[in-house]
């Protein structure tokens, strides 16, 4: 359990590297959590080739969620659009580096489940929970 | 009715305690148990699991449908529990007493039965800010159906029900209030008999969701003049899967039925039906038998610590808790002060999201809850995405306060 507070997860939500907005952006998307009220935005720029040169979030919620959206936001520059529709929740979990009971693990996942749907352009409340299944 | 002493008798909750055979479980390997989610669902004594555990070893028969002795003594035992049911509350007439799923289902059928046959088209429910979502989304379904006029009655910043504003809404001409007897957010201990006499004066019924109320201190249903009134056996030491809808019986008596199957009926034919008496009418199929047994021995239970001892421990743990809330940093605390609530703290801790707070303190083996408690429009207009709640019961002392404050400072360092 001490595991979940590991320093890079408390670390990263005190003091994000990634956190911030994008206007214009090419690819912005936001989704909240109901449950907990966690809200989060991200938002990117690409290349001519598809490639995310520029990638932030903002939004509020718990430290898993936060510390998770700076994390994926984090690994997504320098891949290309196709390469992030790849990814999955194995992927999150290993940039965290811990195991979630089912409550937290929505938590973790509520940052790659708005960066798939801003990537495969869905739109608003559009319902995303298979992208990362 | 019974009367509210100021000198009720002190409880004991190290021996109270002993009364749950949870508490001598170690929620982490020597980690004891440290139960502050109540308002979510209470503890069961032992008296309550034997009582459902004996139904089924000595007594078990479905009720009302058989001539065989273990039939009658199955529906008497049920029959029993539903009188001592309606004594707790202070009801006349235990018929008045309907057995549904939960609160939440008690206040469905008042809205699917009473509110399909007198409401029409433009009629004025008023509701309150602080409702729980049983208490929201039933009345939002039939207005869907009837187009009704929902208005609610506002919370102020102190966490209580801004009853000025409450008398503007009553010269329109509502149909029905419906509001909760206690917040399980805030704790916010409303003044039901005062709201029910307006609501009465102004030619409207009332409903009273006591799912709050009832677990905590002692009501009377004909003392408060309450039309319909709601409440849930899990929150008051009972059995899950079990609630209480009581209404007054010339209203029961002119509503239709709201689910329709057997018990329900006197007769039936293959293209009609007869009603059945009340309570039958709307206790259709078989209903939960041991969990009402099981209600019936909680509310002995209660009745025999005296629920004027239980409303004064928890007054006095949630004032000691509250005060020790208040000397820790970054603390904010939602809702009333102590004159005006019992049972719940509900708090932000600044910096700190309550599902880290409830995380953390979980290593502790305290059990608090983390979220919007099934209360978002409150959340919502105090702009609070969530808030941690403690609440309180008869088995929980000043300890227990300790411990979370300890918690609460453990947050604080890995947070901080
Ligand atoms: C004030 C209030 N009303 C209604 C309910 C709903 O109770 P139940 O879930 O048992 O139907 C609750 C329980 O959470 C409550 O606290």
């Amino acid at each position: 359990m001490d595991d979940l507070y590991r320093e890079l997860i408390i670390d990263r939500y005190k003091n994000p590297q990634f956190r911030g907005e994008l206007e214009p952006a090419d690819i912005s998307y936001h989704d909240d959590n109901p449950l907990c009220g966690d809200k989060i935005r991200i938002d990117l720029r690409v290349d001519e080739n598809d490639i995310v040169t520029e990638a932030v979030f903002s939004g509020h919620g718990c430290s898993i969620s936060l510390a998770s959206a700076d994390l994926v936001v984090e690994s997504i520059l320098g891949k290309t659009l196709d390469e992030v529709k790849e990814m999955d929740k194995e992927m999150v979990l290993e940039l965290l580096g811990i195991e979630l009971g089912p409550v937290r693990l929505k938590c973790a996942l509520l940052s790659l489940k708005v960066l798939k749907a801003g990537v495969y352009g869905l739109g608003e409340g559009e319902s995303s929970d298979d992208l990362v299944a | 009715m019974k009367a509210v002493t100021t000198h009720s008798n002190v409880l004991d909750p190290e021996k109270i305690r002993k009364d749950f055979p949870i508490f001598s479980k170690e929620i982490h390997p020597g980690v004891p148990l440290i139960y502050l989610d109540s308002a979510a669902t209470s503890q069961k004594p032992l008296a309550v699991i034997e009582a459902m555990d004996a139904y089924y070893r000595h007594s078990n028969a479905n009720i009302h449908r058989g001539i065989h002795a273990l039939a009658e003594e199955s529906t008497a035992n049920y029959e029993a529990s539903r009188q001592r049911i309606a004594d707790f509350i202070g009801a006349a007439k235990s018929h008045e007493i309907i057995f549904t799923r939960n609160t939440t289902e008690s206040i469905n059928l008042v809205a699917h039965s009473w509110g399909r046959a007198n409401l029409k088209s433009g009629d004025l429910i008023i509701l309150t800010e602080m409702e729980h979502h049983s208490n929201l989304v039933p009345w939002q379904i039939l207005t869907s159906e009837i187009d009704l006029r929902l208005e609610f009655i506002p919370v102020n910043a102190e966490g209580l029900l801004d009853l000025d504003e409450y008398k503007k809404l009553l010269t329109q001409n509502p149909r029905l209030v419906s509001f909760t007897f206690m917040s399980n957010v805030v704790g916010t201990i409303n003044p039901a008999k005062e709201i029910i006499h307006l609501a009465h004066e102004a030619g409207a019924l009332t409903l009273v969701d006591a799912a709050q109320a009832v677990p905590h201190f002692a009501v009377n249903v004909v003392d408060l003049d309450a039309d319909f009134f709601a409440f849930s056996s899990h929150k008051m030491c009972g059995p899950t899967g079990l609630g209480v809808l009581f209404g007054k019986e010339a209203l029961l008596d002119a509503m239709p039925p709201f689910l329709g199957g057997g018990d329900m009926i006197k007769r039936v034919k293959l293209r009609s039906f007869t009603t059945n008496d009340l309570p039958y009418k709307f206790e259709a199929g078989t209903p939960a038998i041991a969990e009402v047994i099981g209600l019936g021995a909680a509310v002995e239970y209660l009745d025999d610590i005296g629920m004027d001892t239980i409303a004064a421990h928890t007054k006095e743990l949630t004032a000691y808790a509250l005060e020790r809330l208040e000397e820790v940093p970054g603390v904010w605390l939602f809702g009333p002060s102590i004159e005006h609530k019992a049972g719940v703290a509900a708090f932000t801790f600044e910096g700190v999201h309550p599902h880290d707070v409830s995380q953390i303190l979980d290593r502790d083996g305290l059990a608090v809850r983390a979220g919007h408690h099934c209360a978002m429009p409150l959340h919502e207009k105090f702009d609070l995405p969530a808030t941690t709640r403690a609440s309180f019961y008869l088995y929980n002392e000043k300890q227990d306060v300790d411990r979370l404050i300890e918690g609460l400072y453990k947050v604080k360092e890995i947070f901080g």
